[in-house]
């Protein structure tokens, strides 16, 4: 027998008591455990959704004039004749400081030119970037090879073509691979071609009218990266592309706030259950510890079992308050969640957060008790028999 | 120089009008295996003579000495250490802790010394062997009787072989037979024992102090 088996003893025989102490710190636990793991669940499915929602920041030749469409409606003429970027700037953007965090680079080359008696917008745009910067594309048929075009919706509807068929474009004979399906944007009505087909038939070898980029932004704030593609393209007009998911990251900053300003409350009123019920513990123990002092127990012997006692209590916590919160923040997703299959995922920074956070609470709140019990006259503890 | 030596120890409790005086100038010396038995009427400051001597109550005046140690000179640790080693205590109540078997009970004071656990519980079983207690040891001190109590106290007094054993009033439930095995057990050091009146501890007593 040891001083553990003591403090383990004590515990069995006064287990309202024990279980007192334990519910305060498991709720603070949990409390902790189910909010802050809500929100990296909910911050992981931000993440993805960034990832998957594509372009995000713009870069176009810096212009002097104003934009004269809004919303896809066009009051005046093109600007697409005013500058080019150069297409070596695309290797520029490529080697900025959080290069890691590109997911894509997407040169654009436009121009306008005529097919029959029809003017249309040509766009040359490299198709393997589009996959991830314009991930709602659906291209029946073919991407385009060199020679090839591929044609939005309502253009093929307006020139009168189908998949397999031949346009010309500046004397060119040029075949169409595919067509895109509807996507609700001005895409439908534009011609696509590889990059380089589009800057010979628009006569802009080595030139591109705008490069979309997609970045990941689960390090690195879309400010950052802006910042450092101006600073490499100096000439050119970097914008962020404001997005309702950024919104939604903003509210999920303000949720971790309120979670953690809410863990913290709680994990305070715990501990001073804690501390309330291991001072009526050890005032209760008043004899023992007269006891346990008469036949030699040092004063940092009484506090070693006190704390002994908080300890085991707040392992016990720390685990089932892990576990508890884990449950309770899997069954709180499907309220904050928007999508399907986020899950509540093991992570062992938050169980051993969990385990110091009870662990902490529990010792901290326990040690005034425990030097209480370890002061007490022994003679004074013997009398009040 | 005696084992034991109280030099004109005094004890008054509280100040003022308001002070009582439990311990008047109390000078003695005791060698190491006598008997001493502390009689006198009730209120007469036996109990208080006894915590002195335990090392749990600071005398307001006078010295205590032990194997030639000042004991209320000693700081707080080493005097517990001084009662884990010299001290076996019985209390008047027994003050048995009562989630703890009989067996546990008398473990306690073996609890902070280093020692094999199955070595403790060898001292707790022969320790409840010599006072009659044997085969009852893995009971709860609310299931034996008021005398098997009493004797779990004195084999948690004796499990560290103290050279000197107090204890309060200690057979009062016990007839003179049992008195006298329990005193037998504990042979060689110095028992201070205290009773109310001549009853219990007088006939085995080696000398009687009133």
């Amino acid at each position: 027998m040891n001083l553990k088996d003591i403090a383990l003893l004590n515990l069995r025989r006064r287990k309202a008591k024990a279980a007192f102490v334990l519910a305060g710190l498991l709720i603070g636990v949990a409390t902790m455990v189910a909010l802050v793991g809500l929100a990296e669940a909910l911050t992981h499915e931000i993440n993805h959704k960034l990832e998957k929602y594509g372009a995000n920041i713009l870069v176009t030749p810096r212009s002097d004039q104003l934009s004269l469409t809004y919303e896809g409606m066009s009051l005046g003429g093109f600007s697409f004749e005013t500058k080019e970027l150069k297409e070596t700037d695309l290797e520029k953007i490529r080697h900025i400081k959080n290069a890691g965090n590109l997911a894509a680079v997407g040169p654009m080359v436009l121009g306008v030119v005529r097919v029959g008696q029809q003017e249309v917008l040509l766009s040359g745009v490299d198709f393997e970037a589009s996959e991830i910067l314009k991930p709602w594309w659906k291209v029946e048929g073919a991407a385009p090879g060199p020679g090839q075009v591929v044609l939005g919706s309502e253009a093929a509807r307006v020139l009168g073509l189908a998949t397999g068929q031949e346009l010309v474009i500046q004397d060119r004979r040029l075949t169409v691979s595919g067509l895109l399906t509807p996507t609700g944007s001005q895409d439908d009505g534009l011609i696509f071609s590889q990059v380089a087909t589009a800057q010979e038939l628009l006569g802009k070898q080595g030139l591109v009218s705008m490069v979309e980029v997609a970045a990941l932004c689960k390090d690195c704030p879309v400010e950052d990266m802006v910042e450092q593609i101006s600073e490499v393209l100096p000439t050119a007009k970097v914008v962020a592309i404001q997005s309702v998911v950024k919104g939604r990251m903003e509210t999920l900053k303000h949720f971790k706030s309120f979670g953690m300003g809410v863990s913290g409350l709680v994990a305070l009123v715990g501990s001073l259950v804690v501390l309330v019920t291991m001072m009526a513990s050890v005032k209760e123990r008043t004899q023992e510890i007269g006891i346990f002092r008469a036949i030699g127990f040092r004063q940092s012997h009484v506090m070693r079992v006190v704390l002994l006692e908080a300890a085991l209590l707040s392992l016990a916590a720390g685990v089932l308050g892990y576990l508890l919160g884990l449950g309770a923040g899997e069954l709180a997703l499907p309220l904050f969640s928007q999508g399907h299959g986020a899950h509540v995922a093991f992570d062992p920074w938050l169980a051993g957060g969990a385990l110091v956070l009870a662990l902490v609470v529990g010792l901290a709140a326990s040690l005034y008790p425990s030097l209480m019990a370890a002061r007490m006259d022994p003679h004074e503890a013997l009398r009040t028999l | 120089m005696s084992f034991i030596q109280g030099q004109d120890l005094a004890k008054t409790y509280g100040s003022g009008e308001a002070a009582m005086t439990a311990l008047d100038g109390a000078s003695f010396s005791i060698e190491k295996g006598e008997f001493v038995a502390v009689m006198g009427p009730s209120g007469s400051g036996k109990s208080t003579l006894l915590s002195v001597l335990g090392a749990l109550n600071t005398p307001s005046r006078g010295r205590y000495l032990v194997d030639g140690k000042d004991i209320y000179a000693l700081g707080s640790d080493q005097r517990a250490d001084f009662r884990r080693q010299y001290l076996g205590f019985v209390f008047q109540s027994f003050n048995l802790v009562p989630y703890l078997s009989i067996c546990e009970n008398v473990m306690l004071p073996l609890a902070i010394q280093k020692m094999p656990s199955r070595r403790k519980r060898d001292l707790a079983i022969g320790a409840l062997e010599r006072v009659g207690l044997a085969g009852k040891q893995d009971r709860l001190p609310s299931q034996v009787s008021g005398g098997e109590q009493e004797r779990t106290a004195v084999a948690r007094a004796l499990v560290n072989n103290p050279p000197i054993l107090l204890a309060d009033e200690p057979t009062g439930n016990l007839d003179v037979a049992t008195s006298r095995e329990v005193m037998e057990a504990h042979g060689g050091g110095a028992d201070v024992s205290e009773g109310g009146g001549p009853s219990a501890s007088a006939p085995i007593a080696g000398r009687g102090a009133l």
